[in-house]
């Protein structure tokens, strides 16, 4: 069906162009010159065509389930007068469901099937219309288009200022993506925050967002307190900070310093393969290969290691921001003027002692901007946690244990039934809103860090 | 490092040498940095690829099967739906026993169905149904093995341990080696892995609907992200004034790549599932999660590229009477094009390794159709390779590492098809 209009849709676009673009060419035969290209009196029509209609076609999306519902709903009379509203959408959904028969649905209730058959009616009735008034409108379209070329139009401007306006829209969805992202999470935490105390959740030390399945359950409330699930995190970004940290910074002292032009061509790229291979297969690496070495290692050390230890999902996340660190960090140590090195070179210190003492500490507002960028990529990661974390939230320093994530328990709460006035639902949306700030904060931090370092040299 | 008196010269020397020595350190400590992370890189593909390469063969049991069509209850001119009822695995079962005819116990027989893979009777029915001519035959159909059968053959499960532990029963290994002994034990390519979708049953199930899922949601990746993400580059390097408003976008833009993927995830679900009620799990909602996520690799890469473009190729169009929108979309953008090209790709294949947003908004569902469209539930090949991962019969490890093998293998096309772009189309000026 979706494939049908399409294809109507661009056929009415296309028939616009040519129209449009012979009745220019005519016109240019039997009155000379005209003001902009045939072209462009074509494309004029074609958008006259096009425009309306996907405005009407958004209108429709949003309107035609609104109407249908009313129209459905005033069947039933006096019995939904005091309905309240969940139950009404719950009655509606029965007749639709009956309506269309999904999974053999049929309602018992006569007054639904009742309802159901109007719906189909009204269902059938308003795709007529639909397809009525879009064949109207895109004929008006094209015959107002068509009726305005004259030979003195100025067909070019009105493209251009046409295009323009969309080339401002589409500036502006990244824009929107931000409002979008920022109202979502709000909008969620603020009925997160109704069924749970603000303070609660920031300073709390427990986090059990089971539900209760019955009243006298142990902890039947469930505990929403962030702090454990963040030290989780916390914990395994130290780790892979741990990691990633002297590798990627000694590699890139190593490329930006030492290694001469082939070493840098071919192991550098290699390096950098490790930020684009998926998460899920390092998550994979994590799981299967790195936490029973590490469980096994810790056990014959005589610890108490637990299957799905920090250590573990740590180990492998540094692994993945290794190249964050290496490239950034090569970046900031090229970026050093050489006349400092020459300097101190000249000085009689070897180039080690050259490093250590001059570049580095030139370069450090730089690094520790890569740093603050590989911390806030490692704590926004994902599915390392998930497959290779723990889930039960606990406030632990030892890497041998199982913590979780702010990430894992997100995608737990999400997984499965999603009810949107649960408090274990809307925590995914809470917790959420302070992975966004807190990456985001890291983030500001790290490139003005970086910015401002810049300027020193430049 | 002043000058020593000589009478220091020993010392001097010493420490000249001290000094040296750490200087060849600091030079290994890089060196072997540099080392360890190709190492574990090489770790880790030689750890997928030895666990994943297995999941391309499978082991078949040859089985003795008459088509007995009074069992059956069909014959070679029934129609196709009645050739499609019938019950074909009780026939391939009685078949079977009637092999091991010495195996009589209840308990026993249950254990010998447990070599062959319980879908196995699909087999017979596709057989029966594309060549009706085999009923009132005696054929040998080679029926795939179970997933047990398959992991102990493979050497993928231990096969020298206490019965309790291992997954065959030593009745079963016993049968399964007189199977292997007269010649009814084969292994052979593995053509499910790459034909089917999910399946319950390890030996059955294939990574097929997860790249048809994956290719419909990148689809509408690249319908969407593609013409917006270029449209907003082209204005925001070549149309936007240079004010406040035109910055706070682009700062945004930047801050928007930063974004954890899981958050993109969360406004899928909130935006596009709760208020505009795009079907849960589809493809369309992916790829429209996917898009926003791609747009600012897109419009970054677009920017750089239409920045590459010297400034003589606009004062040139512009002086033979070019429109400004002219001169962008007729001159400057069709330059910039391979450098756009090729960060759409890299987009797109970052893209394609994104899972923690797709589990967000419903793409994790066991998917077993091939999803025919945008609308269908779907899953994506990185979300199968979740599933899989998540699963805990021992079938599931090698069909997860090959899933990997077969993401990485489309990574790499794509990349390298980005490097071919670049470096075929790159233009110094």
């Amino acid at each position: 069906m979706t494939i049908y209009l399409l294809a109507a849709f661009l056929l009415v676009l296309f028939s616009g162009y040519i129209l449009g673009q012979s009745k220019a060419r005519s016109i240019a035969r039997t009155q000379g010159r005209l003001h902009s290209l045939p072209s462009y009196y074509g494309g004029y029509v074609a958008i006259w065509c096009g425009v309306p209609l996907v405005l009407l076609l958004l209108l429709w999306w949003v309107g035609e389930p609104v109407v249908l519902k009313s129209l459905v709903l005033d069947s039933f009379g006096e019995r939904i007068q005091e309905m309240p509203p969940e139950r009404l959408g719950m009655l509606y959904a029965e007749v639709r469901n009956t309506a269309s028969g999904i999974s053999g649905f049929q309602s018992s209730d006569p007054e639904v099937l009742e309802a159901a058959k109007a719906y189909q009616h009204y269902a059938q009735g308003s795709q007529w219309i639909q397809v009525a008034v879009f064949a109207l409108v895109a004929l008006g379209g094209l015959a107002f288009g068509w009726k305005r070329i004259r030979r003195e139009f100025r067909a070019r401007q009105s493209v251009e200022r046409a295009f323009n306006i969309f080339l401002v829209l589409s500036s502006l969805i990244a824009v929107l993506t931000t409002v979008g992202i920022v109202c979502s999470l709000v909008f969620e935490s603020i009925r997160f925050f109704e069924l749970v105390p603000v303070h609660e959740f920031l300073f709390g030390l427990k986090w059990y967002p089971q539900i209760a399945i019955r009243e006298d359950q142990a902890a039947s409330a469930g505990a929403f307190g962030a702090i454990p699930v963040f030290g989780g995190t916390l914990l395994i970004s130290f780790v892979a900070l741990c990691v990633a940290g002297p590798i990627g910074l000694f590699s890139a002292i190593y490329f930006a310093e030492y290694a001469d032009h082939r070493v840098r061509a071919v192991v550098k790229p290699a390096l950098e393969i490790l930020a684009g291979i998926p998460t899920v297969v390092y998550g994979f690496f994590a799981a299967l290969t790195v936490a029973p070495l590490v469980r096994e290692f810790g056990i014959n050390l005589g610890f108490e290691t637990s299957a799905q230890s920090a250590l573990a999902a740590g180990l492998v996340m540094g692994v993945m921001i290794i190249p964050f660190v290496s490239s950034l960090s090569d970046d900031v140590i090229n970026a050093v003027p050489q006349t400092l090195r020459d300097g101190s070179l000249a000085m009689g210190a070897t180039q080690s002692e050259t490093i250590k003492q001059v570049v580095l500490p030139a370069a450090l507002p730089g690094i520790v901007g890569a740093f603050l960028l590989a911390i806030s990529r490692a704590i926004g990661e994902t599915m390392i946690v998930v497959m290779a974390a723990g889930l039960t939230a606990k406030l632990t320093l030892n890497p041998l244990e199982n913590v979780t994530t702010v990430t894992v328990q997100m995608v737990v709460s999400l997984i499965g039934d999603q009810e949107f006035d649960d408090p274990k639902t809307l925590s995914a949306f809470a917790l959420g809103l302070m992975l966004f700030c807190v990456t985001l904060m890291l983030n500001v931090i790290a490139v003005q860090v970086v910015k401002r370092y810049r300027e020193k040299y430049d | 490092m002043t000058d020593p008196p000589p009478s220091n010269r020993r010392e001097s020397n010493e420490r000249v040498r001290r000094r040296y020595a750490s200087e060849r350190r600091f030079q290994w400590y890089g060196r072997l940095a540099m080392l360890l992370g190709v190492a574990v890189l090489a770790f880790l593909v030689l750890t997928v690829f030895s666990s994943g390469y297995s999941a391309f063969v499978r082991h078949q049991i040859g089985v003795e099967v008459f088509f007995d069509t009074d069992a059956l209850g069909i014959t070679a001119q029934s129609p196709v739906e009645e050739l499609e009822q019938a019950e074909y695995l009780l026939l391939l079962r009685k078949n079977l026993f009637k092999m091991f005819p010495k195996i009589r116990k209840r308990r026993d027989r249950k254990q010998l169905l447990g070599l062959i893979s319980s879908n196995s009777g699909g087999e017979l029915r596709d057989l029966v149904v594309s060549n009706p001519a085999v009923l009132g035959t005696k054929q040998t159909v080679w029926v795939t093995s179970s997933s047990n059968v398959d992991q102990i053959l493979k050497g993928n499960a231990p096969r020298e341990i206490a019965e309790k532990s291992r997954l065959l029963g030593d009745k079963q290994l016993k049968w399964m080696d007189s199977l292997a002994d007269e010649g009814r034990l084969r292994k052979k390519f593995n053509p499910y892995f790459f034909t089917r979708g999910d399946s319950r049953a390890p030996e059955m199930a294939g990574i097929w609907g997860a790249i048809l899922g994956s290719f419909w949601a990148l689809m509408v990746c690249l319908l969407l992200s593609f013409p917006l993400g270029v449209a907003a580059a082209i204005y925001l390097e070549e149309f936007a004034p240079k004010n406040r408003w035109s910055e706070l976008i682009e700062v945004n833009i930047n801050n928007l790549a930063a974004v954890p993927s899981i958050i993109f995830g969360l406004l899928g679900l909130a935006v596009f599932l709760n208020f505009f009620g795009v079907p849960r799990g589809t493809p369309l909602v992916g790829g429209m999660v996917l898009s926003l996520m791609t747009l600012p690799t897109i419009i970054i890469a677009c920017r750089s590229a239409l920045k590459a473009v010297p400034p003589s190729i606009r004062e040139g169009a512009m002086g033979m009477g070019a429109s400004p929108m002219q001169v962008v979309l007729h001159h400057v953008f069709p330059l910039a094009l391979p450098g756009t090209l090729t960060g759409v790709i890299i987009g797109l294949a970052r893209a394609l390794g994104e899972t923690a947003p797709l589990l967000m908004i419903g793409m994790f569902a066991f998917v077993v159709d091939l999803p025919g469209g945008l609308l269908d539930s779907a899953t994506a090949l990185p979300v199968q390779i979740y599933l899989w991962a998540e699963s805990s019969e021992r079938g599931y490890v090698e069909l997860t590492a090959a899933g990997i093998m077969v993401i990485l293998s489309f990574m790499v096309v794509m990349n390298s098809i980005a490097m071919y772009f670049r470096k075929r189309f790159e233009r110094r000026w």
